[in-house]
């Protein structure tokens, strides 16, 4: 007994040091289950406390810089309020025409510009479109509006950020088409009853003709791009006092979920134009 | 009386200087970790005991792990030098520890040379002893020796620093 008591005595500091660095291995290896106990608590209050401290005195070094981040932060969020700021949709895809003025290089005819469909109807009798696209986006009246399906209308009117399409849907709408195959010249326009149903005029009946052909824009159009469906021939009616068919047509767009518009513009628009002045001044 | 005053107020600066300063200094590297707490084992007066010694290392580790919220790991690492320390003492000065008195080990009082060892010597022991802890957990053997050459020249660096601005020499009765 004597000698536990020399051992202990001579070897008390090894003891002590190997109890000292128990406890911290303990600590050490068991942190995950430490989080509970009462050191942890202890310890967190005390080091949560002297941070809170510390940490006012930083903010007030740093004041001048945090103020300078919140104002920036501040002029973000103020310009990101729903009443303030409207995305309008800039961005651009050529798509490159068959149009050509020599045999080697390729002329750009029609731009075509996305944007995105903010209000449609279709029950009315001059139904419009209005488009999240404006004159400071680069639309201008009397441009082409094309969906994904197929024509959807005309620009008839812009704002700085907005448009308004004249959409097939409307009493007053007129546009040249073609048969697909056969190629007669027609006038689609719409008669106000079926949304879904337009009606194509004029195309002679020495066009063979049947239900289910495609009807595209006509080539000759300055405006809309040569050979976009329009829609499919649904039924066909001989008109019995001239040469021509009455024909219905199924419009390939959906006018009831129209999301998403390409507005096209015709570079050589103005090209065209002076040319037609230049001729008829002559 | 006034060796544990001053020894008290030099525990606060530099547990201060360790958790609000050097911990949030942005690292450099991840190897590069300042560690200059454990001065206060190495500045503590020859003659405190050793087992005070090693409470005070403990006290000293608990209180760093408490803001670095790892419990344990520099505690076992400052408990390790505390208990080392009075051997390589003993190994580099010819006197016995109860000689000295109040005196601090610092490059007057012990000559430069061996307080250079002895600093060098106690400051690989704690980072290496830290470092392998961190090993041990996680990490590869080329993890623990780039972090123990990265962590120990910046602790040899701040112990040079601050004995160039700290004027600690004892006074001499």
């Amino acid at each position: 007994m004597r000698n536990v008591f020399l051992f202990l005595k001579r070897y008390s500091v090894l003891i002590f040091f190997l109890l000292l660095q128990g406890i911290a291995l303990y600590m050490l290896f068991t942190y995950n289950k430490f989080h509970n106990t009462i050191y942890t608590i202890f310890s967190s209050e005390l080091s949560g406390k002297v941070f809170d401290r510390v940490n006012n005195v930083e903010e007030y070094l740093s004041l001048k810089k945090e103020n300078q981040s919140l104002r920036l932060q501040n002029a973000a969020l103020l310009s990101r309020l729903p009443s303030g700021l409207i995305v309008a949709d800039s961005t651009f895809s050529f798509v490159i025409d068959t149009l050509r003025n020599d045999s080697i290089s390729v002329v750009r005819q029609f731009e075509y510009m996305p944007a995105k469909v903010l209000s449609n109807s279709v029950f009315l009798q001059k139904n419009y479109i209005m488009l999240h696209r404006g004159s400071d986006q680069g639309v201008l009246s009397n441009m082409a509006v094309v969906g994904p399906d197929g024509i959807i209308g005309t620009v008839v009117g812009t704002s700085k950020n907005m448009s308004i399409v004249m959409s097939l849907l409307h009493r007053q709408s007129k546009l040249i088409a073609v048969m697909k195959k056969g190629s007669g010249l027609g006038e689609v326009s719409w008669d106000g009853k079926d949304p879904a149903i337009l009606s194509l005029n004029k195309i002679p009946k020495t066009v063979n003709v049947k239900k289910g052909d495609t009807v595209i824009t006509s080539p000759y159009s300055d405006r809309f791009p040569p050979g976009v469906p329009i829609g499919y021939v649904e039924e066909v009616d001989q008109d019995q006092e001239t040469n021509t068919y009455i024909l219905k047509v199924r419009t390939s767009t959906n006018f009831h979920s129209i999301q998403h518009a390409y507005v096209v513009k015709n570079i050589l628009e103005e090209e065209m134009q002076e040319l037609k002045r230049k001729l008829i001044k002559e | 009386m006034r060796y544990i005053i001053q020894n008290s107020i030099r525990f606060f600066i530099i547990i201060f200087i360790q958790v609000f300063i050097l911990s949030k200094i942005p690292p450099l590297h991840q190897f590069i970790v300042p560690y200059f707490y454990f001065a206060l084992i190495l500045w503590i007066p020859f003659k405190t005991s050793r087992a005070a010694l090693l409470f005070y290392g403990f006290v000293v580790g608990m209180m760093v792990d408490m803001f670095y919220k790892t419990p344990g790991l520099h505690t076992a690492s400052a408990v390790l030098i505390a208990y080392m320390r009075p051997y390589v003492i003993n190994l580099l000065l010819p006197k016995e520890v109860t000689e000295w008195g109040d005196e601090e080990p610092n490059r007057f009082s012990m000559g430069a040379l061996p307080y250079s060892t002895y600093v060098l010597f106690l400051t690989i022991l704690h980072n290496g002893y830290l470092i392998l802890l961190e090993w041990i957990q996680f990490g590869s053997f080329l993890y623990f020796l780039g972090k123990l050459i990265g962590t120990s020249v910046i602790s040899l660096l701040l112990m040079l620093i601050a004995e160039l601005f700290v004027h600690r020499k004892t006074r001499t009765r």
